[in-house]
């Protein structure tokens, strides 16, 4: 039965795209959705006009090489234990890795919480939580201060690298690539800011915005829905994960990270400046900034020569046609961001992908 | 790639972990190619076939549900002489203890070493022990060795295995890496799971006397998983391999736990599982010979041997009939952001 569906919405997509006629590119903005796509076997369903670009949704991917650096910096000090979550450990900085370091004093954790409990268990280390990830982990991040907070926990701290959506697709089509026809808005970021909050992009764009969750069929609705709105060219917002996702959002997550954290512009790595694309303590919080309490500052550097990730994130290129990719760049020696997080574009497509 | 460094992720089972053994291990120690590595070696003395094998454990955390380090130490050694073909016959067993250790738990492993040595009638012949500072250990390391007699049904090798053999595994996949994971996270889905940890000689040795040289290969796929296992086929053989993702079994709490911590199943390890290639023609009588152990009750054929493409690939055709690459596992799987 559900494979009929899937027949189903396949036959349906098929049918838009051929009375389109042109080449569709969809963005799938997740880096969950990126891997979904390939696992499930969709991208081999789809119609060879329908073109899925992989966005700037896997946190580890767009985090800049400055904000490692300065977590490494903090991993080389004694007095600090690093709580991460488990994909940054691979991300290359400048000259080395948290994983490369390997040093006892990374501990890889689940949540922010694990974070906290590491605080309370060694009272003599300042636990510095690497804080990424877009609105999906900045309210843990958010729940971690305000128990640190009622704590009185002096020895944990956050490095705050907590990333925003919206700013960064309202920028991919404000010139960056103006060939992105649609957007498969992230189901998990979605949870939190609701449906709602993507109608001023698709209004101001007209571009379609359909949420979507992981499964099969539920993505294949989002794919069905965008090429039946660009069929009919009524662009709008649109959702096949109801269940999961309001059109508020979910209103307590989001005041948690208005209460602890403000709207600033910032680096995307690969993206450059995003206009209010970044979170940063807000200043009477500021005794829990890692950066603050350690004095540091992140500068810019340049991009490891030949890396072609910021065009892969902007949906300008497919990891294969990088002159790197599967020979200077593998997951097992990453020159590129995109290769190191399991969501990212490229080591999906080296994972999963025929083109090696 | 040149490492300065051993990362974690060079024991993995991974890509990396046989860079490992290829460069640096095998040409220190012996000159031998890395083409066609088996999980025991044979060694031709004048009695006949002799095979040996020897593996380190170092579990963490020490105690997980479904077994112990201690079973783990024993299992792990006789299922590599047993998906060789070869009849455990002796033992040797290396304890590396850390300073501080409690003889309580020293008492539990070594309980469960006899019992799980007892049930695969393998006899513990020789022994070692050392005790090493705090903080040189992780509480304790074991090294098992053994010796095995080859059955003289058995012919498994790399070579046998011909375009149209079919794959089977011998149950759910991922239990034992699961559980370990979340014992070592404290995963409040911890209980549901429980590691397949188990001595295969007897599931082994049933396929292999009831259908002789229709069995083409059986290997075990611990660290790297089913993934690693079946990309080592297809390196080894130069042909291809399809997966039937809906036919592989797997249980629903842990592709759950999988799911949320962002790994593929087909990476996991698993402890007492075989992943056997047999005859197109003999797969129902394996089945049915596998079904009939407890330990091989959900027993499926899997996946099928292809005549090479463009490339020796592994291939999987989706549960919603899409296919995609099943690759090589890297090194360790670390659990993702969200």
């Amino acid at each position: 039965m559900r494979i009929d569906r899937v027949g189903r919405l396949c036959g349906d997509i098929e049918k838009s795209c051929a009375d389109i006629g042109r080449l569709i590119q969809v963005m799938e903005v997740c880096g969950t959705h990126t891997v979904a796509l390939f696992r499930l076997g969709i991208r081999s369903l789809l119609p060879k006009n329908l073109k899925l670009l992989s966005g700037p949704g896997c946190p580890v991917c767009v985090t800049e090489q400055a904000y490692i650096d300065t977590v490494i910096e903090l991993a080389c000090r004694d007095d600090c234990i690093i709580a991460t979550y488990g994909d940054m450990l691979r991300v290359p900085g400048r000259e080395t890795s948290l994983e490369k370091l390997a040093r006892a004093n990374i501990r890889i954790v689940l949540s922010a919480d694990d974070a906290v409990k590491l605080a309370q268990q060694h009272p003599g280390k300042t636990i510095v939580f690497v804080a990424v990830g877009f609105e999906t982990t900045t309210p843990a991040t958010a729940v971690a201060i305000q128990q640190a907070a009622e704590f009185e926990l002096e020895n944990f701290a956050v490095l705050c690298g907590h990333k925003r959506v919206l700013p960064a697709m309202e920028t991919l089509l404000s010139g960056r690539n103006d060939k992105i026809d649609a957007f498969l808005c992230p189901g998990h970021v979605s949870v939190i800011i609701g449906s709602d909050a993507y109608r001023p992009l698709a209004e101001r764009f007209k571009r379609p915005c359909v949420v979507a969750g992981f499964e099969a069929e539920q993505i294949l609705e989002g794919l069905a829905e965008i090429c039946s709105q660009i069929e009919k060219n009524a662009p709008s917002v649109g959702s096949v994960y109801s269940l999961a996702v309001s059109p508020q959002g979910n209103k307590i997550a989001q005041s948690l990270i208005e209460k602890f954290f403000e709207p600033c512009d910032g680096p995307w790595r690969g993206l450059g400046n995003i206009p209010q694309g970044c979170l940063k303590l807000k200043s009477q919080y500021g005794r829990f900034d890692a950066a603050r309490r350690f004095g540091l500052t992140m500068e810019d550097c340049p991009e490891p020569a030949g890396c072609l990730c910021g065009q892969v994130l902007c949906g300008l290129l497919d990891p294969a046609g990088c002159p790197l990719f599967g020979k200077k760049c593998a997951p097992d020696h990453p020159v590129g961001p995109c290769m190191v997080s399991t969501e990212g574009a490229c080591a999906a497509w080296y994972k999963y992908g025929p083109e090696r | 790639m040149n490492h300065d460094k051993i990362l974690l992720a060079h024991g993995g089972g991974g890509s990396l972990m046989a860079d490992l053994i290829a460069k640096t291990i095998l040409p220190g120690v012996s000159g031998k190619s890395a083409d066609k590595l088996t999980d025991a070696a044979s060694v031709n003395f004048a009695g006949g076939d002799l095979l040996m094998t020897t593996d380190s454990f170092v579990v963490k955390p020490l105690f997980f549900p479904g077994g112990d380090i201690g079973k783990l130490a024993v299992c792990g050694t006789v299922n590599d002489l047993a998906v060789c073909g070869a009849k455990p016959v002796a033992m040797s067993l290396s304890l590396i203890i850390e300073e501080g250790f409690e003889f309580e738990k020293l008492e539990r492993i070594l309980k469960s070493i006899g019992q799980a040595a007892q049930g695969a009638n393998v006899p513990i012949i020789t022994g070692d022990t050392k005790v090493v500072e705090t903080g040189a250990a992780d509480g304790i390391f074991i090294n098992t060795a053994a010796v095995g007699e080859k059955l003289e049904k058995a012919n498994l090798s790399f070579d046998n295995i011909k375009p149209g053999d079919v794959l089977i595994i011998t149950g759910t996949l991922g239990d034992h890496g699961m559980t370990v994971l979340s014992g070592q996270k404290g995963l409040s889905f911890r209980s549901e799971m429980q590691s397949d940890c188990a001595c295969l000689f007897g599931i082994a040795s049933a396929l292999v006397e009831h259908l002789g040289g229709a069995v083409k290969f059986m290997r075990d796929p611990t660290r790297g998983g089913l993934a690693a296992t079946a990309n080592e086929i297809a390196q080894a053989t130069g042909l291809s391999i399809r997966l039937d993702e809906s036919a592989i079994p797997v249980k629903p709490a842990v592709l759950a736990a999988a799911e949320m911590l962002g790994m593929d199943i087909l990476n996991i390890a698993n402890e007492g599982k075989i992943l056997a290639v047999v005859s197109a023609d003999v797969a129902g009588e394996a089945i049915e010979i596998l079904k009939a152990d407890p330990l091989g009750k959900d027993s499926a054929v899997i996946g099928t041997v292809l005549q090479v493409g463009k490339s020796a690939i592994v291939e999987i055709r989706t549960k919603i009939g899409g296919s995609r690459i099943v690759g090589m596992p890297y090194g360790r799987d670390l659990p993702r952001i969200c």
